[in-house]
């Protein structure tokens, strides 16, 4: 006859206690399948779930945020976030919205920037009370023309930099649509002005010699440097973090938006 | 005398607790008022996000035109779904009345399913859909679209808080008896989860 060594202990699953634990694991699992989840209220501006920015920006682009609360109520923030996780990008900025309150009450004055790195999609996300001059054409040219050219090249910091600004421009009444020119008829980048010199040194060092000497010797080309000096680096630089920072806190000031804005990806 | 004084008691007694019934249902009753307030509000965001979808048309079919003149079907039926749209006044009224209140809902899904359909039409048309004016109206009708979407789940959850708070006891009685009837609500249409959404 075997006897099981192991002690005999009975799990009843119909006690009251066991009920209530497998309950609220699956509810628990249940609200975790139900998508993204929004996160807690922020009391900073910039909030980077995913990493994707250096200290260092992020603690530029914040006081950016925090200097341009000294002129205006209206209130911006950034949110930055790996993946929807298969969610509508449109049913989360809203959910987020409507959470974090962005904006003063009763003017309705906030603006969400949302990106999504991994899935390569963001929103503005505008308050009623901005959808006048921050309007959906306006917020959709603003990711297409002024944040995905950077985005597309990697430069998130950048990226948000720039949308921040054309989101003021947009709020003042003064942003324009940057003027998409695929040749640059008149301004010639670093690039190629660098590229033409020293095709031009080169081959004026090949002729000229051989203007000189016409032996019909090849004077041979030396040119050629070693490489110009670098990939291009576009854009402005940092400024670095500022002398005096202000306190960094922030809270939502009870905001309410109503789907405006735009969506775009990259 | 001894009668007296008790049938003066019992007087007092009834008058008192009638007035405190009375000032229940004046409660009851101003919350009911102002539940519905808040659903005929939401109700008033509703039309007017509908109304912008409506006024962005024209335009649309003005500049898809200009590309794509041949697909006159789809531009018809856009058209058509517009006006079908104009002719019902859509009142504080309607959705006290479920019967209308769901033709209104029909014709509001039948036009945002013509435009779906036209803007897959654009999809053929790569003029069309890079030039700048559309581009903008496209942005348009998406952002107009999430704000319906937003303003209609904002409407059903304040039909919802009404018609629950007139069903249960015992508010449910003083709403029959000063009329407040359950409101009309959107529902999600067969076969589809959400209100269409004009995406690429």
């Amino acid at each position: 006859m075997v006897t099981s060594n192991a002690p005999h202990v009975r799990v009843r699953l119909t006690t009251p206690r066991a009920v209530f634990a497998v309950a609220l694991i699956v509810t628990l699992w249940a609200s975790a399948a139900l998508g993204l989840k929004v996160p807690p209220l922020p009391d900073r501006r910039i909030n980077d779930y995913a990493g994707a920015l250096t200290p260092a920006q992020r603690d530029v682009l914040e006081q950016k945020l925090i200097q341009r609360e000294h002129g205006a109520s209206n209130q911006v923030v950034v949110a930055i976030f790996r993946s929807l996780d298969g969610e509508s990008l449109e049913d989360f900025s809203i959910r987020l919205a409507q959470a974090w309150r962005v904006g003063q009450k009763g003017l309705d004055n906030g603006v969400i920037f949302l990106v999504f790195v991994d899935d390569r999609k963001m929103r503005i996300e505008v308050g009623y009370g901005l959808e006048a001059n921050l309007t959906d054409a306006v917020s959709s040219s603003i990711l297409r023309d002024v944040v995905a050219p950077r985005f597309r090249e990697g430069r998130i910091a950048d990226g948000i930099s720039a949308g921040l600004d054309a989101i003021d421009q947009a709020i003042a009444g003064t942003y324009r649509q940057p003027v998409r020119s695929a040749r640059p008829k008149q301004s010639i980048d670093p690039f190629t002005l660098l590229l033409l010199v020293f095709v031009f040194g080169g081959l004026g060092m090949a002729i000229i010699p051989a203007l000189f000497y016409r032996s019909g010797r090849r004077a041979g080309w030396t040119g050629g440097g070693a490489g110009w000096g670098g990939p291009y680096i576009g854009g402005g630089g940092w400024s670095g973090g500022s002398g005096s920072s202000d306190s960094g806190g922030f809270s939502g000031g009870g905001g309410s938006f109503g789907g405006g804005g735009s969506s775009g990806s990259w | 005398m001894r009668i007296g004084l008790a049938l003066l008691a019992v007087v007092v007694v009834i008058l008192i607790v009638l007035g405190m019934v009375l000032s229940w249902g004046v409660r009851i009753n101003n919350d009911l008022v102002r539940s519905e307030q808040t659903v005929n509000e939401k109700w008033a965001q509703v039309q007017n996000v509908y109304q912008r979808r409506a006024d962005l048309i024209p335009n649309l079919v003005e500049t898809v035109k200009g590309f794509a003149a041949q697909e006159r079907t789809v531009l018809e039926e856009v058209t058509k779904a517009r006006a079908s749209v104009a002719g019902i006044k859509a009142t504080p009224e309607l959705i006290n009345d479920p019967v209308a209140f769901k033709k209104f809902q029909e014709a509001q899904t039948q036009l945002g399913g013509a435009l779906s359909r036209l803007l897959v039409t654009v999809e053929r048309y790569p003029d069309l859909k890079s030039n700048q004016n559309f581009l903008a109206l496209q942005s348009q009708l998406e952002g107009t679209e999430n704000r319906i979407a937003v303003e209609r789940m904002r409407f059903n959850e304040a039909v919802r808080e009404y018609n629950t708070r007139i069903n249960l006891f015992p508010d449910s009685m003083v709403a029959s008896f000063r009329g407040f009837k359950p409101k009309a609500f959107f529902e999600a249409a067969p076969g589809s989860e959400q209100a269409p959404k004009v995406k690429f």
